[in-house]
């Protein structure tokens, strides 16, 4: 049986973790490599790295870092942040992502994620969504999620998945941050009308947080950041907690 | 002893390059057919498009290469998928090792079970054999594909996804598997290190 997957996502700005990680065995909390090779060993089913460096110079700090984590370890890896071209997505996956994921330049330039798609396989190309609630009405934003676009959530997604993207991430501004839960009555929209992967972001607070987003919010994979870095919740022990509530996950 | 990794214009090589790094073996990777036909093993990556996949290895000679060899060989992926008669994408002849047809995977419930496959899923149903020997207890491997190889006497694993399909394969010195071992931790990695000590 397919299982659901947890992904921890790690924000990396010039070659290093950022955003706080607090993991006692580290000898060094700020190496992505090291935090990537520690969540790997204890079941994680996939990483995300954003990366969220400013400048154009620190990309190839970011492909040399791609490097030593495909070769530190044996689970599939995705690489986000700054993406646009097809320069930039063949650099990172000769580098060794096995994924990579695109966000305000597919908002900016649609074809660019056809383009992607028919280049390297729709496996490999993600598409990342921030959406916000506005008055009721579910839009999509760039740029960290500060600004919004006339993008509605639901018909952008079909779109994405229609132009050949391979998998959605969609993160829930109203709920990032929250610990409050996912967006799972969006979530389970979005998925229900897709006939792709929806990886759901945002939100995570407690262990039955993951259930009701892989139940009720029909998500084949969620994925969290400080939850995880912070061990308040430990993946072995949430992989525990799914597979007793009879969530099919990977032991 | 030397590994040769089959180039072609396939996606993501370099996972599979690593992967074998981490196992102390030596790989090269190599169009070059005096160089893979001297090799001790032969490894055949893939991710990509069947027939632009196939038409490359035609225009290289390397499909009747492939068909030659005497050595350890193992299709990765869509290495697995290209070592069959016949597959449904785009209406493709293969190399036909395997006598076996590939298929779309589709759906009767499209909110269950999307397509592609992609994820940790389990092998089953296996046979006695020295790829799978001594695998750990936990058998999940990584997929991500849309394309599934039938049942058949070469099968020697099996996958439930929709319904049960062909996880690996072997006949003489052909194995293939669908999942990607080089991403599958440590049931891959021991299906890979079984592999170089064939």
């Amino acid at each position: 049986m397919l299982t659901k997957r947890i992904i921890p996502c790690l924000d990396i700005k010039d070659g290093r973790t950022v955003k706080g990680v607090n993991f006692v065995e580290l000898r060094d909390a700020g190496d992505p490599v090291e935090l990537a090779k520690v969540y790997s060993d204890e079941g994680a089913d996939e990483l995300v790295f954003l990366d969220i460096t400013a400048t154009v110079d620190k990309r190839k700090t970011l492909a040399e870092l791609v490097t030593k984590v495909a070769k530190a370890i044996t689970i599939p890896f995705t690489v986000g942040g700054g993406i646009s071209t097809i320069e930039d997505v063949k650099l990172l996956l000769n580098a060794g992502a096995d994924k990579i994921s695109i966000n305000s330049s597919a908002v900016n330039n649609p074809g660019v994620i056809d383009q992607m798609a028919r280049e390297f396989g729709s496996q490999c190309i993600v598409v990342a969504i921030d959406t916000r609630d506005m008055d009721g009405i579910d839009f999509v934003h760039t740029h960290g999620g500060r600004k919004p676009t006339l993008l509605k959530t639901q018909a952008w997604a079909k779109e994405v998945a229609d132009r050949g993207a391979g998998e959605i991430l969609l993160t829930s501004m109203d709920h990032d941050g929250t610990k409050a839960g996912f967006a799972n009555e969006l979530t389970a929209e979005i998925s229900s009308a897709l006939s792709i992967p929806v990886i759901a972001s945002g939100g995570a607070g407690t262990m039955a947080h993951f259930k009701d987003v892989f139940t009720f919010g029909k998500a084949d994979a969620a994925l969290a950041a400080s939850i995880f870095h912070f061990k308040e919740i430990p993946i072995p022990e949430l992989k525990s907690y799914l597979a007793d509530e009879e969530i099919s996950v990977r032991r | 002893m030397k590994t040769a990794v089959i180039k072609y214009n396939s996606g993501n090589v370099q996972s599979v390059l690593y992967a074998l790094e981490r196992l102390g073996a030596e790989a090269i990777l190599t169009d070059d057919p005096e160089q893979i036909r001297s090799a001790d093993r032969v490894i055949f990556p893939g991710q990509g498009e069947a027939s632009t996949a196939m038409n490359y290895l035609k225009a290289r000679k390397l499909d009747q290469l492939i068909r030659d060899i005497k050595q350890p060989f193992l299709g990765v992926c869509l290495g697995l998928q290209l070592l069959c008669e016949h597959s449904e994408e785009n209406d493709t002849e293969c190399l036909g090792i395997f006598p076996v047809k590939v298929k779309r995977f589709i759906p009767e419930n499209s909110q269950e079970f999307k397509v592609p496959h992609v994820g940790w899923n389990e092998l089953e149903h296996l046979a006695d054999n020295p790829l799978l020997k001594d695998l750990p207890d936990s058998r999940f491997v990584y997929y991500v594909h849309s394309y599934y190889a039938e049942l058949s006497e070469a099968t020697i694993a099996r996958t439930h996804y929709i319904h049960d399909f062909t996880a690996i394969l072997h006949r003489d010195n052909y194995w293939a598997i669908q999942a990607h071992p080089e991403k599958s931790s440590k049931v891959g990695e021991k299906l890979l290190s079984n592999f170089l000590s064939l």
